[in-house]
């Protein structure tokens, strides 16, 4: 317990500094949140959810933790260069784990409008204080605490992070965007919570991107509730495009009422080390969801993408795509979980997920796993991994077209069923682009925000 | 241009082709005929670089350069085309993104700028109706479910976008009606000049009804066992290979 104990050691010691800068609504539960911590630790190799990736050895560097909410020396506009239309939407930024508040002033038209429809967002920590039994009503209800010690960790540690009130039946058109930028000279660690809530009959969409403004090592520990009315629409899109020395711990809660939709697309082109978990919760009938997600990793990048998507009632339907591309002596985990209660008859629940391996060196482990106590049901998963395709590659350089771009191609055209389900149409073309050029060795790792950037 | 001497390859191992000797000059078509696992389609695949296949032996001349030598994207570079027997389906990769990529290679192998959009585009417009190839097929993926005469007829637009020197044609008759093996054979003959030449690979006299060859060759267990004029296929087409074999004291 020599890791965890430093973390202990450091919660005992601040819990009152953590609590002073936090809301009361985050705070309720903290204690409880650290006391599940102290007895879980963080996951080991030995549990079946974390066979494959080494979470606990990536909290033993000394990092520096932000616990007075002290503000980082950054306001919007050195950032908003991100800003840049071309994909236009409504921004927000965490900084290391705060967020970051911007003059009411700078607010945009679209984004008044809204407010005057009743929406709400921006931190969490200052909703949880002028609204408290709004966010005390969803905060940490759907995260599971209990048995995973990175989200008790998380609701030991999270003082603030970003949130999201759409009232009922309200259609926000443009992404809502939030960037979580590591910024510190010192090694560091932050831990944010994120909470959305989409009324009945609200839709929403919302863009994460992951940025390192420095080459110091990085530890995030995000922890997303999302909650989704009846007839609700939700999309989120997370991007990943940082450098090596980042570690990124990212888990995500969803639950779903009766005929909501919700699209989850994660793509990372570039991280040290990542570790998704999606838990999708589908509570009422004829909902449906749809999980995408794509890694593009090189030298020692390890990104694990691993969900879990409850089937409790009937009538619903889960699609999930994952598509992994591993070079070097990279390493690609999926692992999905599909359960299908007892009585959750008429699910239809297909999985698949296909991966190439550049090298000899790089690995993929792929687990679909299926649950299934009803009996009239339709579910299949499917799950590949391979080299690139050999006479197709002939094929193309028997026109011309030399080895390396006859890779890229096949390559992109391998990504491009993932990228197809992102609905925004600018964010689309955008992550096609990065994708190529990710392939192409000429993403730079990290100097901005790449989605904005033309 | 070209020039194969004694030519020996074996895939495996296993030898396939052992000996072939053949030259083809410009302006000239050259029909390659032969049984069932003779070697024809290895000869094709030999000359395009196919790496499942190791050349053992002897050489091959292409316009004063060693052919064996360069990679395949190289040698259609230099202008060699080889219209598969089997052309593979790419899917994700569209059939204008796959020709412009190619096009600008090769005119980035002559020294050439990239061509404009517009330009790509109306070339491509250009070369469609040569084998009347339908629009919708060049926004589709690459070959993705085409049918078979699609495909061939894909694989001759190509040819025409790429321009060759020497093309090769694998089979282009398998598979196709008597429509479709016309339309086929009219872009080829459209596309016959002075200064470039053809090796038809085929079973049957009947692509050689339309496409006209001024030589015909037998490839039988690896070599060119006869060689003779545009007779030679129909007396093939009369008397069968059984001929050839009895010839050869079989």
């Amino acid at each position: 317990m020599e890791i965890e104990q430093s973390y202990i050691d450091i919660y005992k010691e601040f819990a009152p500094t953590l609590k002073a800068n936090s809301a009361e609504v985050m705070n309720r539960n903290r204690d409880e949140a650290f006391a599940r911590f102290e007895a879980l630790g963080f996951p080991t190799q030995k549990m079946e959810n974390y066979r494959y990736t080494d979470v606990r050895s990536r909290f033993a560097v000394n990092y520096g933790m932000n616990l007075r909410q002290v503000s980082c020396p950054l306001s919007p506009s050195d950032l908003v260069k991100c800003n840049v239309p071309g994909i236009s939407t409504h921004l927000f930024f965490v900084v290391n784990d705060t967020f970051l508040s911007c003059p009411s002033a700078t607010l945009a038209r679209d984004m008044e409008e809204l407010m005057e429809k009743g929406v709400l967002w921006g931190s969490l920590k200052e909703h949880a204080e002028k609204y408290p039994e709004l966010v005390a009503r969803y905060y940490g209800k759907a995260a599971d605490v209990e048995n995973d010690g990175l989200v008790a960790f998380n609701a030991a540690f999270a003082q603030d992070g970003f949130f999201l009130y759409v009232p009922k039946n309200v259609v926000i058109e443009k992404p809502v965007q939030l960037i979580n930028v590591m910024h510190a000279n010192v090694d560091m660690m932050a831990n944010s919570r994120n909470l959305i809530i989409l009324e009945d009959g609200a839709q929403a969409k919302f863009l994460v991107c992951a940025h390192t403004m420095d080459q110091v090592n990085f530890l995030c520990n995000r922890v997303t509730e999302v909650f989704v009315g009846k007839g609700a629409s939700y999309e989120q899109y997370k991007l990943e495009q940082t450098n090596y020395k980042m570690n990124n711990f990212g888990s995500l809660f969803v639950k779903q009422e009766a005929d909501s939709h919700v699209i989850v697309n994660e793509s990372t082109l570039h991280n040290g080390f990542t570790r998704n978990n999606i838990r999708v919760d589908l509570d009422g009938e004829h909902a449906d969801t749809l999980l995408c997600g794509m890694a593009i990793a090189d030298k020692e990048e390890h990104v694990d993408n691993t969900t879990f998507i409850n089937h409790n009632v009937p009538n619903c339907q889960s699609r999930e795509l994952y598509k992994y591309v591993a070079d070097d002596s990279s390493v690609g985990v999926f692992a999905g979980r599909v359960l299908v209660k007892e009585g959750a008859q008429k699910t239809e629940a297909y999985q698949s997920c296909k991966n190439i391996c550049l090298t000899k060196d790089a690995h993929i482990y792929s687990k679909p796993q299926l649950e299934i106590y009803a009996d009239d049901v339709k579910c299949s998963h499917g799950a590949t991994t391979g080299q690139m395709d050999d006479t197709a590659l002939f094929y193309m350089r028997a026109r011309g077209i030399s080895e390396k771009e006859a890779k890229m191609l096949l390559m992109l055209a391998f990504m491009d069923d993932v990228i197809e389900k992102i609905s925004v149409e600018a964010l689309r073309s955008k992550i096609r682009l990065l994708v190529e050029k990710r392939f192409r060795g000429e993403l730079s790792k990290c100097s901005g925000c790449e989605i904005c950037k033309e | 241009m070209l020039e194969i001497k004694n030519l020996h390859a074996n895939i495996n191992g296993k030898e396939i082709l052992k000996g072939i000797n053949l030259t083809v000059r410009p302006g000239e078509v050259h029909a390659i005929m032969g049984p069932n696992g003779s070697g024809k389609s290895t000869l094709s695949s030999v000359l395009a670089g196919n790496p499942t296949f190791t050349v053992t032996e002897g050489e091959v001349n292409f316009y004063g350069k060693n052919l064996l030598e360069l990679s395949p994207e190289d040698r259609s570079r230099e202008g060699l085309f080889l219209s598969f027997q089997y052309p593979v389906e790419i899917p994700g990769v569209s059939m204008v993104n796959f020709m412009r990529t190619a096009v600008n290679e090769h005119r980035k192998y002559k020294g050439l700028d990239p061509m404009s959009a517009s330009d790509f585009l109306k070339l491509m417009r250009e070369k469609k109706e040569l084998v009347e190839l339908d629009n919708k097929l060049a926004n589709r993926s690459v070959n993705e479910g085409f049918s078979g005469g699609e495909k061939k007829r894909n694989e001759i637009f190509q040819m025409a976008m790429l321009e060759p020197r020497l093309s090769i044609l694998d089979e282009t008759d398998s598979g196709l009606d008597i429509d479709a093996l016309r339309i086929v054979a009219s872009g080829v003959n459209k596309l016959k000049s002075k200064d470039n030449a053809s090796i038809v690979i085929t079973h049957y006299q009947r692509l050689l009804d339309y496409i006209v060859p001024d030589f015909v060759h037998v490839l039988y267990k690896g070599k060119i066992v006869k060689s003779a004029g545009r007779e030679l296929a129909l007396e093939l087409e009369e008397k069968g290979y059984d001929w050839i074999k009895k010839e050869l004291g079989e």
